[in-house]
């Protein structure tokens, strides 16, 4: 038996072919050395993220994380949901929040779901993976796995938005957390605790909708990280992830820029700190190569 | 303008603020707002606001149903919350803000061809259709929201993105045929069909 066991919600993004799949695949690799047992939620739905709103209203909306919380329930019964996008826990738990606070809102989510059959406790934690690395494993066990510390790397931790606010890790700041950074520490890299940028927005859903407004945040994110001399980035978001890495090349078309910044999650640097290959580490789903990281990953 | 923006109207002479309280998610905090300008001056893209949340509260008690309504401000949250942990009232500023783009869009007012409204449309269409956001479909939905030519145009602009996601494996071409679903889709949308009469069923009853 495992020793910490949860009910896993990965998210679309995280999906075989989708733009976080190296987010799971590194996440899987992390899990198995910290002896984490992920029991993912039988067909779970989208949680509309945080752009579905404009067509699903208050009620449809949290239905959906709703019908993730039952199944869970019913089939992870007594687990812990752990999700690993911020936008996935984000919504899971302000459902959660709403449904226990609103009996209204509680009794018509409890009609729609039972249009599917299926039946709400809402007695159910809902954690980020970061609040399971630092409230439950922390930083003194995850240091102590570490086979290859991470020396010789400066690593920028951008927090992002949504899993930093508005729920965050239990004390810790808005303005400056600092989990990143000692976790940053653990695996042996050096950590920018002033990095200015570490809870700047990279636009997140409007990186699609308005690309130039995102565009000109995600080139001060990427900025500060040289400015501060960072080898690459760490994030704990898909999406921040994804924007901040993938469109360098139109950022440096359009800024005269020369970025070429890697955007790594932690769960990368955990995998590779404790022995496991580029692989596992789900390093080639860089489109910038983390190559410091690679190079420690074949020693 | 539509049947129902004018029954509001008729129902809501006057009291703006009445309307917005009864009809838009978490509008009852909109009067404990007390235009401090922390959130218009926390917003990372609040220079790009032609009203921002302060002033929108503001206008909201002024009866400026009309320019707050048909405004793209709202448009222009991207939802990062520091509204929400900044506001010394702790009004959660970023749902009021999505609760009012929404019922702009219940009543057929928001702004032509508003870039995120449209995105929004795009996103929650795909992944009602299969339980799961289809990340390639949507990328070429949004691509192509603008006609056949301008959609070939972006494609091609955006080609070298694609291909090295594609290589990355963070990008599947399969996705196009069938992709990623849930199993009970039905379900899925019996659920959705029923959340949205109920809730439009509370907004009749305003008749």
């Amino acid at each position: 038996m495992a020793k910490y066991t949860y009910s896993y919600y990965p998210g679309c993004s995280s999906q075989k072919g989708a733009s976080s799949s190296n987010l799971m695949k590194s996440v899987q690799t992390m899990c198995e050395e910290l002896d984490v047992e992920l029991n993912e939620i039988p067909d779970w739905n989208c949680c509309s993220a945080s752009i579905g709103y404009a067509s699903g209203s208050e009620l449809p909306r949290i239905t959906l994380s709703a019908r993730n919380i039952a199944l869970s329930e019913q089939h992870n019964s007594g687990q812990t949901i752990v999700a690993t996008c911020a936008a996935c826990w984000l919504a899971t738990r302000e459902a959660a929040e709403r449904l226990e606070h609103d009996p209204q809102l509680k009794a018509e989510a409890d009609q729609a779901l039972a249009e599917a059959g299926l039946k709400l406790e809402n007695k159910t934690p809902i954690k980020h993976m970061a609040e399971v690395l630092v409230e439950e494993i922390g930083f003194d066990n995850i240091k102590a796995g570490v086979k290859k510390p991470l020396e010789g790397i400066k690593i920028a931790g951008y927090v992002g938005c949504q899993t930093n606010r508005p729920f965050g890790i239990h004390g810790e700041s808005f303005e400056n957390p600092v989990y990143l950074d000692h976790m940053i520490e653990a695996v042996g890299a050096e950590s920018i605790p002033d990095y200015e940028k570490k809870v700047q927005c990279c636009g997140g859903a409007l990186a699609f909708s308005e690309p130039e407004k995102s565009q000109e945040m995600i080139k001060g994110i990427i900025e500060a990280a040289y400015d501060n001399g960072a080898d690459m980035i760490a994030t704990p978001c898909p999406l921040c992830q994804a924007n901040v890495e993938i469109y360098q090349d139109q950022i440096n078309e359009k800024y005269n820029t020369k970025f070429n910044m890697p955007v790594v999650y932690y769960s990368q640097l955990i995998s590779v700190a404790y022995g496991r290959s580029a692989e596992d580490a789900a390093l080639d789903g860089q489109i910038i190569p983390a190559k410091k990281l690679e190079e420690i990953a074949k020693k | 303008m539509s049947d129902l923006n004018q029954r509001m109207i008729e129902k809501y002479r006057n009291d703006f603020l009445k309307e917005v309280e009864a009809n838009v998610e978490e509008g009852e905090w909109v009067k404990m707002c007390m235009q401090c300008g922390v959130c218009s001056g926390s917003c990372p893209l609040g220079k790009h606001w032609a009203h921002p949340p302060q002033e929108i509260f503001m206008m909201i008690r002024a009866g400026e149903r009309e320019e707050v309504l048909t405004s793209d401000s709202m448009w222009m949250c991207t939802s990062c919350y520091n509204c929400i942990v900044r506001c010394p009232r702790e009004l959660p500023i970023t749902h009021i803000m999505h609760g009012l783009a929404t019922y702009s869009k219940k009543l057929g007012l928001v702004p032509k061809g508003q870039p995120t409204a449209t995105f929004a449309e795009i996103f929650w269409n795909n992944m009602m259709k299969k339980g799961r956001v289809n990340e390639l479909k949507l990328g070429l939905s949004l691509y192509f929201k603008d006609g056949f030519g301008q959609g070939i145009k972006n494609a091609m602009a955006n080609q070298k993105l694609g291909m090295a996601m594609m290589k990355a494996k963070r990008m599947s071409p399969a996705e196009l045929f069938g992709g990623h679903g849930i199993k009970d889709v039905g379900g899925l949308q019996k659920m959705i069909k029923k959340a949205q009469e109920l809730e439009d069923a509370r907004m009749k009853k305003f008749d």
